[in-house]
């Protein structure tokens, strides 16, 4: 599904990214992590041509990502992302926040993309909040429905830009249940995040990246069990200690 | 002493609301026109093209570098003839009017565009990012996801800029136009009362102003709290 292949970026004469290749088959989970300014953010980004990147490439669904011939609207459209501060549009109520894309993207009429948008409401238990506005909502419910918007666009695959970490402890949970309940669906799902808790039980791999460079790309139960970098090893130290 | 009459200004205020219209015609028009192409500015200025964002910068930084009234100067010499070679009108129409529109559209173009740049960078990045995010072109994310947010932040320098507008269309005056102030010197010059015009024409325009600043003030605070 998501194919990155020996992908480097720099900012002037600051390596971001060096030599990044992985996959993440159809239906698969993989959680990246890593110390904050290791790239993951970036490399995520990247995916969905967010981030520009000057060598290597990404295919998702066989599309380059950075061929400058590919549509990128019409790629993006069907990689649905999630971001680390919700990004829901301010201005537009909940229900309007879920359709908005639907039709001026996908071209659905305001009918059907409501039936949608509702129906997706329902399902992050946010359907009585339709007609307010993103300010009168928690982190928690925010980021709820960010992922109800991201679906409403029938993504093939769905990335995660730490979507935990803009909220308050308590809040967590409600976010990452939804998750898990989408990885369990089988939705192919990249996520950059530090809830090891959550990669323990949905990830199928976990991807560890330090200083732009991925440095173990592993199945979940072989990083947690025996990380074989001393890195990796030093980090997992420090987030399962708390 | 100086012994004031005003018995001259009952009798002008037909002529005088007459001039009012005009003041206020030629605000509304380039305050629309000023914002549509001030934010075709802000937006080229923004622009990754290089000559784009050149042109805008270039535009913006003359005409806030020079007086306005020699703005409205050159119009009133350039546009006349140019309105009539270009629509045909015989020579001698009265196309001040037009030229004066044009004169103040075009230059506060340049300041709205400032103020709409401001307010389009001060909509975080995440918005485009997750407008993107979702399929949308940049067309797209500007026109329904950024733009709308820049403007409602913007909207009391937006209004408190065309009370500044208001106030200078009274420089409309170098070119006889009848607007508000040009009305109230006419009838002053006529009645040998120019003191008393002009005294009551600037009371009219602080009245106006004062109380247009006081309702954006009041605005302003609402959007704050909502």
């Amino acid at each position: 599904m998501i194919t990155i292949d020996n992908v480097s970026k720099h900012y002037g004469a600051f390596q971001v990214l060096t030599d990044c290749s992985t996959k993440v088959s159809k239906g698969e989970v993989v959680v990246v992590c890593g110390p904050s300014g290791s790239g993951k953010s970036t490399l995520i980004k990247c995916v969905n041509g967010l981030e520009p990147f000057q060598s290597g490439e990404i295919l998702v669904n066989g599309i380059s990502v950075g061929d400058p011939k590919t549509n990128l609207s019409r790629l993006r459209a069907h990689v649905g992302m999630v971001f680390q501060n919700f990004e829901l549009f301010p201005h537009l109520t909940i229900i309007d926040n879920l359709t908005i894309a639907q039709i001026r993207v996908l071209g659905r009429g305001r009918d059907e993309a409501t039936q949608k948008g509702l129906q997706l409401l329902e399902r992050v238990g946010l359907k009585a909040h339709a007609a307010k506005h993103p300010g009168q909502l928690s982190g928690g419910q925010q980021q709820r429905v960010a992922i109800a918007r991201a679906l409403a666009m029938d993504p093939i695959c769905m990335l995660f830009d730490e979507p935990t970490s803009a909220l308050d402890p308590e809040m967590v949970n409600e976010v990452l249940d939804v998750m898990t309940e989408l990885a369990q669906e089988g939705m192919t799902m990249m996520c950059v995040t530090h809830e090891m808790g959550f990669a323990r039980r949905v990830a199928n791999r976990v991807i560890f990246m330090d200083q732009g460079r991925i440095v173990e790309d592993d199945a979940k139960e072989a990083f947690f069990a025996n990380p074989r970098s001393e890195r990796a090893r030093q980090f997992l130290a420090k987030i399962l200690h708390h | 002493m100086y012994e004031f009459d005003w018995t001259s200004i009952p009798g002008a205020l037909p002529f005088l609301w007459q001039g009012m219209l005009v003041s206020l015609k030629i605000t509304a028009v380039a305050v629309v026109f000023g914002i549509a192409w001030g934010t075709v500015l802000a937006m080229m200025r923004l622009s990754s093209l290089r000559p784009l964002a050149w042109f805008a910068a270039g535009y913006v930084n003359l005409f806030r570098a020079v007086p306005l009234v020699m703005v409205l100067l050159w119009f009133f010499l350039i546009v006349p003839q140019l309105l009539e070679r270009l629509l045909g009108l015989p020579p001698g129409a009265d196309v001040r009017l037009a030229s004066a529109m044009t004169g103040f559209a075009l230059f506060e173009a340049a300041y709205y565009s400032e103020i709409i740049r401001a307010g389009i960078q001060s909509v975080s990045k995440g918005q485009m990012a997750a407008a993107s995010a979702l399929g949308m072109t940049y067309g797209q994310a500007m026109r329904l996801v950024v733009l709308p947010q820049a403007f409602r932040n913007m909207v009391p320098l937006l209004l408190t800029q065309g009370i500044i507008l208001f106030q200078d269309t009274s420089l409309v005056y170098v070119s006889a136009l009848a607007d508000f102030f040009g009305a109230a010197y006419k009838v002053g010059d006529r009645d040998g009362r120019l003191v008393e015009l002009l005294l009551f024409a600037g009371a009219v325009y602080f009245v106006i102003c004062f109380a247009a600043s006081q309702l954006v003030r009041r605005y302003q605070k609402k959007l704050k709290t909502a």
